[in-house]
């Protein structure tokens, strides 16, 4: 607009020679500022900007410009943005809430909503001498403005105790309650917002909706434990569904907030010390479903990576890019070990690794998702993807997606025979520290010395058991706090009383579901977005990085369809969950009567194809099938709306399948 | 100011080195120059924003650099220095809040509110007052029937501690608080604010919201997760009738429309009611809300610029509107003065009688005045030289009113006055606006005003005149007498529950009550009413003002307004009366004999602008700084009894008042 501005004048009829005009011209300097006015005396009319002049123009120019657009923004009518957008790409269609509205709906059932990790925001109740003046701020969650101002001191709060997993002295961080601890993540970046809107439409409320937020840092025994988490959602699940005229409760879990309902509903039924003291009929009398969006049931191989090395695809394709820059000592940073050294204080972490072992997620040279095609991004048709598969010439060779870990490519391509293991449970774990700037940093690598890193190295491949040993072996200290938590095998005989315990009741192969044959359990997740499901590792003897083992980014294949891309193997699923974990349960291991579902409860499996935005106006899309983007799915948002008005799984349609979860289950050899 | 100084400091040296250049280019240049000049008012305008920003940028960094000197630096917190003492964490904490402090929010409106999803429309920065007043104005509006929400609008209070932290950014209610029971170990699981919708009737907030319900659970669920502790509650506020409304609901049954605790639920949940301000008896204030949206603020103001308020300029009728607001909201009828003559005085007598206006300069000749009077009231009250201020006159219209014996009044017999339909009297223009003052014929109105004064009873019966439908719907849902016989089974009617006058407190021996108000404030008593006058070519729609130019021979009547003492909103009588007698030792409102304390905190302004509301501050909302205040709520919640933090502490004659009150106990 300035520049409007500055041109108008010029219009103006010709005025007589500068040295008339300079008089007059000083006057209105007078106004602005008396220090102008002796700037242009001593100037003698001649030049007129200094440096700091033009520097102060400018930024008045921005900032009048700035207001004017700012000004122009909020005298706008709501709708522009819309309209705008409707006549780019054409009228929108009804969101979810005013179209069932139309059709009559009514809120019916009662609504909770379970957040998953990293979405729930967390705020500071109680800090050291640095977080003076956050009391209730928000620490995670909202603006992150606190990283930036004061990175190490944020680190040191959100951090829990390394050995007890519970708060470390002097420090109190506790979740966000209601709606707002999860609706935005950051501002502009919704998790749970457009659900909320929409439900709304048909008329819900504080009253009938609820946020179930906890302390997602903690296993989920110590959040009953410290926060009496589980006891609270009881007590409002209860409430709820008796202000609501004893019409059940719709559960929606999003992420781990999946396992940690499954923790919930083992809990609520288990005898009063260890559990909530419900009954053995709780969940009969107060759920009507669980509608899992997304959930991780038999975790995710982005866990074990994250615990190994603090990386995962995306910190990977980070360092392709920039190699070098991550791993450097400058100004002293070790992002990537401080990032480490918080996550492994975190007992949920271990809650997402790789559950079930090489019975589901494959051995040395099979895999249940064997067979599967990597179609490149750019192809959005199946069809070219089905054309390679028949010709059976795929130029792709068979994906070993059971090798979680492998180090170096030929490992990961080789046949089983071909590996020579060298055990490196038993390798002792050399004296000499490598670097001694690690110190300051706590990883437990430093305890390793060089032998015991040669010795994992030599291994070559790690299956899901053998990541999971690994693990023990890194990180004995987190991995003994983590394993009095959660357990990641498979039960042989679920009445054995040792089940009981708290550690078993978040994996869904080690428990029974409640007996409440009326219930339902959905599952809806996204599919057809690349899904990290194994890693290439290598050694990485640079002496400034003090963890030795990093993604091999500079694994890759020519072929555009591979599944490897910088390292990572990938499969089908919504970008974080591989189809695998987040469908298997349902699709057959809790399909009828088992021995996991003893009641035969009802399983749903809702799949919703990803199909990214058309355009930048649409956002974060409103057919997305990706782990967060899904929450503004419609059909997605439309299909928990039905649910909670009263509609049953077939009045939704039932199965809707894309991927090839069925096929895939049927692979799996599991005792049912 | 560095921005100038280094602009000075450049001056010599531009001259110096740029001159010759400047000079070489302004004949070099001449067409490009004159350019330059002709643009320069803008240019400099620009500069001149641009150096005020960089400067403001400046300082604002200097400030936030600036470690604080340490002679800004605040006291040390009641929180603070209690957790030195090894105060930790017991009971859990409910706080209560009151009208008006609690945030409200959208969940469905009209399409002129689009946009506004779960955004707050009250509490928080009221921008949308100003972008689209008649829209707010009609989402904050409940039905005038039913006194629920209109259809298709849905209004709910903001859940969670964010709904009454604070009410305004940087204007705390409960922040500080909040902040200091925090120190000493609270936090979510064992602190809990139970906000509910302020504008509805008690009873409402549990049909609508089951906000009872929810509140009952919530204790019943902290009692058992904070290793069976009984739970402290702090009301404020109206949140003290609120709270008394819930304790009566909680014990009763679920078939007569209670929350079916039983009888013992009080006993076993709650160890201390820790009333912070609280409205026992009403306030005088609610009555000039009701009767003509105004008190002693837009009085002072009216008097301040006559006709402004009213003018009808730009259609504004910015009082006429606030009144249809809140003649919408049950709740301030909640607030009208209960016990009618008995406790708030009646034509000739009042409880305050004697009261020296504490904050006047002319303290020792007010004094013996006051005694003097005290005296020759005993003996002939018809012959003082001198009226005091008679308070039981809660609306007195003109000065005289207020003044004569009550001997000399017009005795008024509203019932007999006729409602008479004057709906061709009202000029289409003011017809738009809903008023039940439109449906009054004019002689109706000045005859209410005529030489009349009326007291806490009376003025009941005025305001069931003035607004018959308002009154209808509200006092389903709340009464302001005084119970005869407590057994009778009409009180068993929930619209009896929030008057402590009407209903009797739980069987809990061993639950404490507390009454902690601030003192020393004029708080708002009496009124002195005038007519309206008539503008033009409408009758304005509201017919009774109060009339700011009425200024007393003593401080204690200021424009229009008769001060007593109190903490700016709730008169002394008010707050403390219940404590300091009526529920005092076993009587029939108490009758288990529950303990009971007066806490009175001395107002004392801030002494200087840095310490902005003050910690010693006696004003109603203010108070909740006041580290007295604070220090006593987290002993009672760590565990200290009544007797422990210092049993009453008293600086007014609420005691001497509470003498001369007269009923039944």
């Amino acid at each position: 607009m300035p520049l409007i501005h500055r041109k108008k004048p010029t219009e103006k009829p010709s005025s007589p020679p500068s040295e008339e005009v300079v008089v007059p011209d000083e006057d209105s300097q007078k106004k602005p500022h008396e220090s102008s006015k002796s700037h242009h005396k001593k100037s003698n009319g001649g030049g007129k900007w200094s440096c700091i002049d033009s520097c102060c123009w400018f930024i008045g120019c921005v900032c009048v410009t700035w207001w004017f657009l700012l000004f122009l923004y909020n005298a706008m009518p709501a709708s522009f943005p819309q309209y705008v957008t409707e006549r780019i790409t054409g009228p929108l269609p009804d969101p979810p809430g005013v179209k069932l509205k139309k059709e009559g709906l009514k809120a019916k059932h009662p609504v909770v909503f379970i957040p998953g990790i990293v979405t729930g925001g967390l705020e500071l109740w109680e800090g050291k001498q640095c977080a003076d003046g956050l009391f209730r701020k928000r620490l995670w969650g909202g603006t992150f403005g606190e990283v930036y101002k004061r990175p190490l001191c944020w680190v040191e709060h959100m951090s829990l105790d390394n050995v007890t997993g519970l708060d470390p002295a002097g420090i109190r961080v506790r979740a966000v309650s209601g709606l707002v601890a999860a609706d935005y993540f950051a501002p502009g970046y919704f998790v749970w917002a457009v659900l909320i809107a929409n439900l709304a439409h048909i008329g819900y409320e504080e009253k009938n909706m609820y946020m179930a937020a906890y302390d997602w840092r903690l296993s989920f025994q110590n959040t009953e434990v410290r926060d009496q988490t589980l006891s609270r959602m009881k007590s409002n699940i209860e409430l709820m569904v008796s202000t609501n005229g004893g019409k059940k409760a719709v559960i929606v879990p999003h992420s781990m907030g999946v396992l940690y309902f499954l923790h919930f509903m083992k809990w609520v039924e288990a005898p009063a010390p260890m559990g909530g003291g419900g009954g053995p009929d709780w969940c009969a009398k107060y759920i009507k479903a669980v509608m899992n969006i997304g959930g991780p049931f038999l975790g995710v191989p982005k866990a074990v990576a994250g615990l190994f090395s603090a990386e995962a695809k995306d910190v990977a394709v980070a360092r392709a890019i920039a190699p070098g820059f991550l791993d450097t000592d400058i100004f002293r940073l070790q992002t990537l070990q401080h990032v480490m050294r918080m996550t492994r204080t975190w007992d949920s972490t271990m809650s997402m690794l790789p559950k079930g072992g090489d019975t589901i997620w494959g051995g040395l040279d099979w895999s249940p998702e064997k067979g599967h095609t990597c179609c490149g991004k750019k192809q959005k048709s199946n069809e070219t993807c089905g054309e390679a598969g028949e010709n059976g010439v795929s130029k792709t060779k068979p994906v070993n997606y059971g090798r979680i870990i492998s180090f170096g490519k030929e490992v990961a391509e080789a046949a089983p025979s071909e590996i020579n293991n060298i055990d490196f449970r038993g390798a002792v774990k050399g004296q000499s520290i490598p670097n001694h700037t690690c110190r300051d940093v706590w990883t437990e690598y430093h305890d390793m010395g060089i032998a015991g890193i040669k010795a994992i190295a030599e291994y070559k491949v790690y299956t899901a058991d053998e990541a999971i040993d690994l693990l023990h072996y890194v990180a004995p200290k987190m991995m003994a706090r983590g394993s009095a938590h959660f357990s990641y095998g498979i039960a042989d005989d679920l009445d054995d009383p040792k089940y009981q315990q708290p550690k078993y009741w978040s994996n869904p192969l080690e428990t029974k579901l409640p007996n409440a044959p009326e219930m339902e359990i959905y599952s809806l997740y996204g599919v057809g977005i690349p899904t990290e499901r194994a890693y290439v590792y290598k050694l990485n003897q640079s002496p400034d990085s003090c963890i030795p083992f990093q993604i091999f980014t500079s694994a890759h294949e020519e072929d555009e369809d591979s599944c490897l891309k910088a390292g990572v193997y990938n499969v089908d699923g919504d970008e974080t969950v591989p189809v695998l974990s987040a469908g298997f349960m349902c699709a057959k291991a809790w399909r009828g009567k088992t021995r996991f579902n003893p009641s035969g409860i009802k399983t749903y499996i809702r799949e919703y194809n990803h199909s990214p935005p058309a355009n930048l106006l649409e956002g974060r899309g409103t057919q997305s099938g990706a782990h967060v983007d899904i929450m503004g799915n419609f059909a997605l948002i439309e299909d928990i709306m039905r649910v909670a008005a009263g509609g049953n799984g077939s009045d939704i349609g039932h199965d809707q399948v894309h991927s090839g979860i069925f096929e895939w289950s049927e692979r799996i050899d599991l005792k049912l | 100011m560095p921005p100038l100084l280094r602009f000075r400091k450049l001056s010599p040296f531009y001259e110096d080195t740029v001159n010759p250049k400047a000079k070489q280019s302004a004949t070099v240049e001449k067409p490009k120059r004159r350019r330059f000049r002709r643009c320069s008012c803008v240019d400099s305008c620009c500069w001149l924003i641009g150096y005020l920003c960089t400067a403001w940028w400046l300082l604002l960094f200097l400030y936030h650099s600036v470690p604080v000197p340490a002679m800004l630096q605040a006291p040390e917190s009641p929180g603070t220095r209690l957790s030195r003492d090894g105060v930790k964490a017991l009971h859990p904490v409910i706080l209560v809040p009151g009208i008006v402090t609690g945030g409200l929010e959208l969940w469905e409106g009209r399409p002129c509110a689009e946009g506004l999803f779960r955004k707050r429309l009250w509490g928080a920065s009221f921008t949308e007052i100003l972008r689209r007043p008649l829209c707010w104005l009609e989402h904050l509006s409940l039905d005038s029937e039913t006194g629920l929400d209109p259809p298709g609008i849905r209004v709910r209070a903001v859940p969670g501690l964010v709904a009454a932290d604070y009410f305004a950014p940087c204007y705390f209610a409960w922040a500080v608080l909040i902040e200091n029971l925090a120190k000493i170990g609270y936090e979510g699981k064992n602190l809990h604010m139970a906000s509910y919708d302020w504008r509805l009737s008690f009873h409402n907030t549990e049909v609508r919201d089951q906000s009872l319900s929810r509140l009952k659970s919530k204790i019943e669920l902290m009692y058992a997760t904070n290793g069976y502790n009984k739970v402290v509650v702090v009301p404020h506020s109206m949140g003290a009738i609120y709270f008394l409304h819930f304790l009566k609901w909680v014990e009763t049954p679920l078939h007569d429309g209670g929350g079916g605790g039983g009888p013992g639920w009080c006993a076993k949940h709650i160890k201390a009611v820790v009333n912070i301000g609280p409205a026992f008896l009403g306030v005088p204030k609610a009555v000039s809300n009701l009767l003509s949206a105004e008190g002693k603020d837009i009085a002072y103001a009216r008097s301040l610029a006559p006709g402004l308020l009213d003018s009808e300029l730009l259609k504004l009728q910015t009082l006429e509107h606030l009144m249809r607001m809140s003649h919408s909201w049950d709740s301030i009828v909640s607030l009208l003065p209960k016990g009618g003559e008995a406790i708030w005085g009646d034509l000739d007598s009042y409880a305050e009688e004697g009261h020296n206006c504490i904050y006047s300069k002319r303290k020792s000749s007010q004094l013996s005045l006051s005694n003097l009077q005290r005296q020759n009231y005993s003996i002939k009250p018809e012959s003082r030289v001198k009226e005091p201020a008679k308070y039981g006159r809660i609306i007195s219209f003109g000065k005289r009113a207020a003044e004569l014996p009550s001997s000399q009044l017009s005795m008024l017999n509203i019932e007999e006055l006729s409602r008479v339909d004057c709906t061709s009297n009202v000029s289409t223009s003011c017809g738009e606006f809903w008023s039940e003052y439109n449906e009054m014929s004019r002689e109706s109105i000045v005859k209410v005003a005529e030489n009349t004064a009326y007291t806490a009873t009376t003025v009941l019966d005025l305001l069931r005149f003035i607004a018959p439908k308002m009154m209808r719907r509200a006092e389903a849902h709340f009464s302001h007498g005084i119970a005869d016989d407590l057994d009778d089974p009409k009180y068993g009617h929930y619209k009896y529950w929030s008057n402590p006058l009407e209903t009797k407190l739980p069987d809990a021996p061993e639950m404490e009550m507390y009454c902690l108000y601030g003192v020393g404030i004029p708080t708002e008593r009496s009124y002195i009413y005038k007519l309206a006058t008539t503008s033009g070519k409408c009758k304005s729609s509201i017919p009774f003002r109060i009339d700011g130019s009425v200024d007393g021979d003593d401080i204690c009547v200021k424009g229009g307004t008769r001060f007593a003492d109190g903490d700016e909103s709730v008169p002394v009588i008010s707050a403390g009366f219940m404590c300091a007698k009526g529920w005092r030792g076993k009587t029939r409102f108490n009758p288990s004999g529950m303990e009971t304390f007066v806490r009175e905190y001395k107002h004392k302004p801030p002494g200087s602008l840095l310490e902005s509301r003050g910690t010693e501050s006696g004003a109603h909302v203010d108070i909740m700084g006041n580290v007295g205040l604070i220090e006593d709520v987290l002993r009672i919640a760590a565990g200290a009894s009544g007797q422990e933090i210092g049993g009453d502490r008293i600086y007014s004659d609420v005691m001497r008042m509470s003498e001369r009150i007269s009923i039944k106990l």
